[in-house]
């Protein structure tokens, strides 16, 4: 049948549009609620205080003391340490998290894939700061503390990110495997592992990057590490000290992230 | 050799009523060492026939026997050592792609070697003397180092072959072997799975979609019309009216018009 007239074509429904008008309204809303909030709240003298407030610590903090120096490669190795050991421990134990998650290799998706989930899901919902808290009133003050709270918090990253790729492998190299006559363990040892290795590697670097940084801050709770002299510091307010332990936080999170980045170039 | 009887494959749909009826009521019979092609129009059921005897796919009903033993019904290690004695061939190879061409070719045997021994790549040197005859026989020699990934189609087809043949089977189950390779390669290809399969006096269930290409390999073409056995016979018995049978109304002068084999090259 030939079209006769003009026909009308909306990417939306009236309905749809109706819709997308409605949400749009109560963003803006929330947005104006929100703000009202805010100001309710802020002591607005403090705020008109601040660029002068800011200029005086700024002032305070120079020269830095270049002296403190020598004394922050023992923490700062600590630091580098917990952030090594913490990563090891949260991928010996995510990885097989990981691999009880994902719908293709768990042995049970009615029991055991929601308990590893929640493992997943319980182990990111808690910042590593928090954990450290939790940690030093258990183990006591300490890189151990330190070491455990990054590895659990470590637990949930690896683990989701890796289960993911597990559930994205080529499954026709898997059928493949499985039709030599190959066993479950064999299927993923040479079905599934070589073809995650890429995303396995990346994911390793990438959250040790991360807990380089997050382990730099742990010593403020007490989880030892350049945190600990950062918080001495702070409290003593020898500022000029703070300069120099913060150079030195940026110069290993700039080196971490070159290391990280070179691996991941290398490997995938 | 092979024995199918009655087998029946239904896809469960989202209704019982518009379930999809992949398979219906199929006989067959695949004598010792007897080359046979199955060929019909997209959603016929010949992938899935072919994965019903190696179990890939369950069955809905029906029996497959090989050499006398049960394939239906049985399950863990019994299935297992079915599965050794037939060999699979795949459209897109499905090489394992982050392996070497090795690995890839030893992975035939995994049905044979416990998990430790193929997790540290500890083959019998039985195993690795055939892989390496395997490889000179396909003309792969120097590249049993390469990584999968870094093959030609033609190339990875023959490594593909490699992988079923080492693991010894009685009979190969061949899905779409030509179908991602330009026309000169899928002539070699079926050319040395004909000779192969002479040579180990080996049965063959070949899904093909060219159907020249099958006539002018393949002593016995099945044709599959929405799950049923519409043709069995010999390649010149397939004329016009059975095509058209097979896959429906169309000109099929070009297509069974005879092809000359241009024997002779087979350096790709």
């Amino acid at each position: 049948m030939p079209i006769t007239e003009n026909k009308l074509w909306r990417r939306h429904t009236p309905a749809g549009s109706l819709i997308r008008w409605v949400g749009w309204l109560l963003a803006v809303a929330l947005l104006v609620q929100c703000w009202d909030i805010l100001n309710e709240n802020t002591i607005w003298d403090f705020v008109y205080d601040a660029p002068a407030q800011a200029a005086d610590l700024i002032g305070r903090m120079f020269p830095p003391r270049w002296s403190v120096l020598p004394s922050l490669w023992s923490p700062l190795w600590d630091t580098i340490n917990m952030a090594t050991l913490g990563t090891l421990l949260g991928v010996l134990l995510g990885t097989p998290v990981a691999f009880l998650a994902a719908r293709n290799t768990t042995p049970s998706a009615a029991f055991i894939r929601p308990l590893a989930l929640t493992v997943i899901v319980s182990s990111r919902s808690i910042n590593a700061l928090i954990w450290a808290l939790l940690l030093v009133t258990v183990l006591g003050p300490g890189v151990l503390a330190g070491i455990v709270a990054i590895g659990l918090r470590s637990i949930g990253f690896v683990g989701k990110l890796l289960y993911e790729a597990i559930e994205e492998v080529d499954n026709k190299q898997v059928e493949a495997i499985e039709a030599t006559g190959a066993t479950g363990p064999q299927r993923l040892i040479y079905a599934i592992v070589p073809q995650i290795m890429p995303a396995f590697a990346g994911i390793v670097v990438y959250r040790w990057d991360i807990n380089i940084r997050e382990s730099a801050v742990l010593g403020l709770v007490g989880a030892g590490g350049i945190g600990l002299q950062l918080n001495a510091s702070v409290s003593r307010l020898a500022w000029p000290e703070v300069t120099v332990i913060f150079a030195a936080i940026l110069v290993t999170v700039f080196i971490s992230e070159w290391v990280s980045a070179q691996v991941r170039q290398r490997i995938i | 050799m092979l024995t199918i009887a009655g087998l029946t494959k239904r896809y469960a749909g989202k209704h019982a009523a518009n379930s999809d009826l992949a398979l219906d009521n199929v006989d067959l019979v695949v004598p010792k060492g007897q080359l046979m092609a199955l060929i019909g129009p997209s959603g016929a059921g010949k992938s899935t026939l072919i994965r019903c005897v190696n179990r890939l796919v369950e069955p809905s009903a029906g029996r497959v026997v090989l050499d006398g033993s049960e394939v239906t019904g049985i399950g863990g290690g019994a299935l297992r050592r079915a599965r050794r004695r037939m060999g699979m061939i795949f459209q897109e190879y499905a090489l394992v792609e982050r392996l070497t061409v090795m690995e890839n070719v030893l992975s035939g045997r995994l049905g044979y070697v416990g998990f430790w021994a193929s997790w540290a790549r500890r083959f019998p040197a039985a195993d690795i003397a055939e892989a390496f005859r395997l490889l000179d026989r396909v003309g792969l020699l120097g590249l049993a180092d390469k990584r999968a990934d870094e093959l030609s189609g033609g190339q990875r087809q023959r490594v593909g072959i490699c992988r079923a043949l080492i693991q010894n089977p009685g009979l190969l189950l061949v899905d779409e072997p030509t179908a991602s390779l330009d026309p000169k390669t899928s002539r070699q290809i079926m050319r040395l799975l004909v000779e192969l399969c002479a040579e180990r006096d080996l049965a063959a269930i070949v899904n093909i979609h060219d159907v020249a290409l099958a006539q002018m390999f393949v002593p016995r073409i099945v044709g599959l019309r929405a799950g049923r056995v519409v043709f069995d016979g010999a390649p010149d018995a397939l004329t016009p009216d059975m095509l058209t049978t097979i896959y429906g109304e169309e000109d099929w002068s070009a297509t069974i018009r005879p092809v000359d084999d241009d024997s002779g090259d087979d350096d790709a």
